[in-house]
């Protein structure tokens, strides 16, 4: 390239003072503002979405296929005060938290195993190969033969169906926790579980939500399923009794308000709990966008 | 502080190897050298020359397959809280605490400290290193240069026998790298601290050692151990000159050359 010969003067210019500035910092407009909550974002998609319910079964008008979202609604609110719905809603939901913590458990036992060791790592990797496309409901009739008519057999398939869902995502993120944090752990002086406890799940928490989330997910579509194979126990059965039931007796509407309620518990757990966990912990530390 | 009779930091005879899936590679053969007390001691050397393998050596991560290495006497077999390691990685902070929770972190969970003390420590550290508005930030907010900063707060805090850093400065641009390790001699200044700096950079090597080890590559060997130039020495002819020495040496069989002169 030619040199250019140009001579060019030294510039210097003063720096002005910020406030000399029209718009350092101004405020977002309310607009704005509002678009940014979350929480607005996600009740404009329900309010769109149960629209869109409501006008199809009206032009639909067939009670016994598809009632309307107000009649559902209806439904529900009458369950929840005088069908029991409430009642049975609780009583899936504590056999899902019975399941999903001894799950959890399991996985936490397994994962710390598999990390300590090579053959830990290879029995975790050939369990969950073995065990996770395994359909939790193909084990129940099994369970049922082990535990009985029971809360037994819908705990056994419950921890089935979480187990290996949280173990494989925690183990893949302690896995891809960077070299350097784990060296600087172990410069603490830190080993064992105070190294795992204090280093390793903190590093992969991401990943451990993510499996939690699934095997939450995993756990609910289960018990669910369960309940609608296995019927009543011990007197008062559980959601997915309350659907079978109701479906025999041709309350569709009914029906309906049990599925409700499956994805209002759903929608509740993953905005309200897992939401909270995500902005207090990966959000805050910045793993997370 | 007058104690130059015993070595702090003894390595004799260091030969390291490592496995990969085909070959055993050896990264350093026999090296020696000794760090005393309040030494600003530089491990430099073009890449693959071992220094960094020597250095998380000493840290304890990696042992030697022949020689050994004494810290006060004592082999080192382990990582501990003596040797504090500062990374080049920006993301040796735990990203789930807060700046000052990350010193008294290492404090606390090092057995160090009481909660209390530890925080009393940790700010005093902070401080030291101009982050003291920064404290309660998380570490994913702050820029290069001042994750490295509080990761060297973290290390002094620890008041380890020797600091050791690993390429600190290298992931950092031309202008904040300076910056650095003026800051880096002003802290030395304050406290005197024992360090083991690694580092590919002639112009770093003599300004922030004292003394020099200079290794050259494949497998990594000594290949001279000089003394820099005393602080109000660093910008005339004599620095130039050291430069040029050292440069000669290590570049004695021509090799690609990198990118030495940014600093």
């Amino acid at each position: 390239m030619p040199e250019a010969d140009l001579a060019r003067p030294d510039v210097l210019r003063p720096t002005v003072d910020a406030s000399q500035f029209g718009v350092v910092q101004r405020p977002l407009s309310m607009g704005e503002r509002i678009y940014n909550i979350g929480a607005v974002r996600k009740l404009t998609i329900l309010v769109l979405l149960a629209a869109a319910w409501e006008i199809y079964a009206r032009w639909l008008h067939n009670d016994l296929l598809f009632p309307t979202f107000s009649a559902t609604l209806q439904a529900f609110a009458q369950a929840m005060i005088s069908g029991g719905l409430l009642g049975k809603a609780w009583t899936s939901i504590k056999v899902l938290l019975i399941g999903y913590a001894a799950g959890i458990a399991l996985a936490a036992v397994l994962t710390t195993v598999a990390i300590s060791s090579r053959v830990g790592t290879d029995f975790l990797e050939t369990l969950t190969s073995m065990f996770n496309p395994l359909p939790a409901i193909a084990l129940l009739p099994l369970a049922l033969i082990w535990f009985g008519l029971g809360n037994g057999s819908l705990v056994f398939v419950l921890i089935h169906s979480v187990l290996w869902a949280v173990a494989l995502n925690t183990h893949s993120g302690f896995l891809s926790v960077s070299n350097t944090l784990r060296m600087v752990g172990r410069n603490y002086g830190l080993h064992g579980l105070s190294y795992v406890g204090r280093i390793l799940i903190p590093a992969a928490f991401p990943s451990i939500l993510t499996g939690l989330k699934i095997g939450w997910a995993f756990a609910w579509r289960t018990l669910i399923a369960a309940e609608l194979v296995f019927g009543v126990s011990s007197g008062s059965g559980g959601l997915g009794w309350f659907i079978y039931e109701n479906k025999n007796q041709l309350e569709i509407a009914n029906v309906f308000a049990g599925l409700f309620t499956v994805i209002m518990i759903g929608l509740l757990v993953e905005n309200v709990i897992f939401r909270t966990i995500e902005q207090r912990t990966v959000r805050r530390w910045g793993m997370q966008n | 502080m007058a104690e130059t009779t015993a070595p702090l930091l003894d390595v004799r005879g260091v030969t390291i190897q490592y496995k990969t899936t085909e070959h055993r590679i050896t990264a350093t053969y026999r090296v020696d050298f000794q760090v005393f007390r309040s030494d600003r001691f530089i491990l430099l050397g073009p890449s693959g020359c071992g220094k960094s393998t020597l250095l998380k050596a000493v840290g304890g991560y990696l042992n030697p397959v022949e020689g050994e290495i004494r810290l006060k006497g004592v082999p080192v077999t382990r990582p501990g809280p003596d040797r504090m390691m500062v990374f080049q990685e920006f993301d040796q902070l735990l990203p789930w605490k807060t700046v000052k929770e990350n010193v008294v972190f290492a404090l606390v969970s090092s057995g160090k400290l009481p909660d209390k003390a530890a925080e009393e420590k940790a700010l005093e550290y902070i401080n030291k290193v101009n982050l003291t508005k920064f404290a309660d930030s998380y570490p994913h907010t702050l820029s290069g240069g001042m994750k490295q900063r509080v990761a060297i707060a973290r290390g002094m805090a620890m008041e380890p026998d020797v600091l050791l850093m690993d390429e600190p400065f290298a992931a950092l641009d031309a202008l904040t790298r300076r910056k650095m390790q003026d800051e880096l001699l002003q802290l030395w200044d304050d406290t005197h601290f024992t360090v083991l700096f690694v580092t590919h950079s002639i112009p770093e090597a003599i300004t922030i050692g004292s003394r020099i080890l200079l290794m050259s590559p494949h497998p990594g060997q000594v290949k001279a151990e000089l003394n820099s130039l005393p602080r109000s020495a660093m910008h005339g002819d004599a620095a130039r000159e050291l430069e040029r020495k050292i440069h000669a040496m290590l570049f004695a069989e021509p090799v690609e050359s990198e990118d030495e002169f940014h600093a």
